[in-house]
């Protein structure tokens, strides 16, 4: 019944479960990237090779490493075709495999974890750039073909291309060591690494244009991604933050487009269209954060005022008291002008208008945000609140004439206009509110 | 995507019981579904004699409560996975070290699977589990 492209198929969905683990495996043995991607590439085609007629082998992920490795015995003796220092890389190897004989393939499972660990680290090197990182690590720990990474991020596939190449002669240069690193060194890249996850997730999230599936393909494979990171370092509470970051907010992903692709706020998104599979998920990552002796970290501060959203069944529920609480404590850790702002909005909503605008005036001081058109905007919201009608909507044309997008303007020169109810949103939905 | 994944242990022979060993195995296979991160939820069903059917002919509701000598399969326990294609489900199933068991695989719909006007009514998030006593705030809402 299976045909040559069900077979094809059938080999690309091992590739997708083994690749990063292969690569990872092969990295460290050979000390060199390229080499590792090569040598599974070319498992990768022995496969596609011989499964269709043979069947898919048992164990396929030994059967690929036992490939990979023979392999580079064959490089290793007719070492003509590598540049030098591959050839000592893959010499070496061969007298590794002479000496150790098959049982490296059989590891054990938290070495795979080692060394699937290890590679994270590695592609988030800070030799590299983040661009570097965020590509090399959908590359191999994702597994992505440079053409759906190129897709996902509208760029050119030669760049992708010569991104990777790029980033993996860097790491030669450096001698990047592919061991996770120990003690100090991991608390200080750690965040690197849970940074490129939380990129790929962004690029995937906030994006409101390009093909769609792309869009959620790059949710998921950061999901993926931060799932497997939490597993492998669970004694780091960001790790665990992270993730329940990326839950919570990937639960909202149905809900945060309207019909024709524009943004809906947290606020008016029907709460019903969230998933609460992910909800639950996400909540559940955020509690093993907290059961950490360290405190929350950014991530997962981020991930508790997510909860708070999450938790609400109506917007009119959210704990405003503790959202501004755990906003104090993120701008506390991790000031930013934005976080301060976001933080004005919490306040005001829980303390009244008067006390939020008192916090506004103070974060709008920063030059950072002198023409950001949400602190007029949020200004506006607070003016209206207080009865300050006039006044509101000298602040909404204001951010009108600061805003880049056409339809965030229009909404906001309707509430200029006294169109829209004190809460922006049309006066119908007001008052049945 | 989302897959369902639920499993039907074949009633080969009525006093037939996992081992250890393939309750380990079974432990390692979700450990590496988990680690792999594709795995979203599972769970495992006691038997059928525990629970009951509702029988709906019609509008009708009729409780029926075991034994289901009947039926010729009941499903033991499922579990959620998430992955990139139909094909790279099919290679999560087909590792289940399963003995004497029938796996179903079945895509899950996604709501945007759904026609508008289903759409519009369809509350999939009742907040279940999400409202828990014991965390800050929740008693706020």
């Amino acid at each position: 019944m299976a045909g040559p492209t069900d077979a094809r198929a059938a080999v690309e969905a091992v590739w997708r479960i083994e690749s990063a683990r292969l690569v990872a495996g092969l990295a460290r043995l050979v000390r060199d990237l390229g080499v590792a991607e090569d040598l599974a590439q070319d498992a990768l085609v022995a496969a596609l090779e011989a499964w269709p007629r043979t069947g898919i082998p048992d164990n396929p992920g030994a059967w690929l490493m036992a490939t990979a490795k023979n392999r580079a015995i064959d490089l290793a003796r007719r070492a003509t075709t590598y540049e030098r220092k591959r050839d000592a890389i893959a010499h070496e190897l061969g007298l590794m495999m002479a000496m150790g004989g098959a049982s490296v393939v059989a590891q054990a499972e938290d070495e795979v974890g080692d060394d699937l660990l290890a590679l994270m680290f590695t592609c988030c090197h800070p030799a590299l750039s983040v661009d570097a990182r965020v590509t090399l690590t959908l590359r191999l720990l994702g597994g992505l073909t440079t053409t759906e990474i190129a897709r996902a991020f509208f760029i050119a596939e030669p760049t992708v291309a010569r991104r990777l190449s790029r980033a993996k002669r860097t790491l030669r240069e450096v001698r990047a060591d592919f061991e996770v690193p120990a003690g100090a060194e991991l608390q200080a890249r750690l965040p690197d690494v849970l940074e490129v996850v939380y990129l790929i997730f962004n690029e995937g999230y906030t994006a409101s244009s390009g093909e769609r599936w792309v869009r959620t393909e790059l949710c998921e494979e950061a999901l993926r991604l931060g799932r497997i990171l939490a597993v492998l370092a669970p004694r780091e509470p960001e790790a665990h933050g992270l993730i329940a970051l990326l839950e919570i907010q990937a639960s909202r992903l149905a809900a945060r487009l309207g019909p024709d692709g524009e943004p809906i706020l947290l606020l008016d998104q029907d709460r019903s269209r969230w998933d609460p599979l992910l909800i639950v998920r996400g909540v559940a990552a955020l509690r093993r954060a907290e059961k950490l002796p360290a405190p929350l970290g950014p991530y997962g501060l981020q991930a508790a005022i997510a909860a708070c959203h999450a938790r609400a069944p109506r917007a009119a529920d959210t704990d405003w008291v503790r959202v501004a609480a755990l906003y104090e404590a993120l701008a506390a850790l991790a000031p930013s002008p934005i976080v301060e702002l976001n933080r004005a909005v919490a306040v005001g909503m829980a303390f009244g208008p008067e006390v939020g605008l008192a916090l506004l005036e103070r974060v709008a001081e920063d030059p950072a945000l002198r023409d950001y058109h949400l602190v007029p905007s949020v200004r506006g919201d607070l003016f209206m609140k207080l009865g300050r009608t006039s006044e509101a909507a000298a602040e909404f044309r204001h951010a009108a004439s600061l805003t880049n997008n056409e339809s965030e303007r229009r909404l906001l020169l309707a509430r200029a206009a006294g169109k829209l109810g004190d809460d922006g949103r049309p006066q119908s939905r007001h008052s049945a509110g | 995507m989302r897959f369902m994944m639920f499993m039907y242990p074949l009633p080969v022979d009525e006093d037939w019981k996992p081992s250890a060993e393939d309750m380990a195995a079974m432990t390692r296979y979700n450990l590496e579904m988990r680690d792999a991160g594709v795995l979203l939820a599972l769970d495992g069903m006691r038997p059928p004699e525990d629970g009951a059917s509702i029988l709906f002919e019609g509008r009708e509701a009729r409780v029926i409560d075991g034994p289901f000598a009947e039926a010729k399969e009941v499903v033991g326990g499922y579990w959620i996975i998430q992955v990139r294609s139909t094909e790279e489900a099919l290679e999560w199933a087909k590792r289940c070290p399963g003995v004497n068991c029938r796996i179903e695989l079945r895509p899950m719909v996604e709501p945007e699977d759904l026609p508008k006007q289903i759409q519009e009514v369809y509350d999939y998030n009742l907040h279940i589990g999400v409202d828990d006593p014991s965390a800050p705030g929740a008693d706020a809402g």
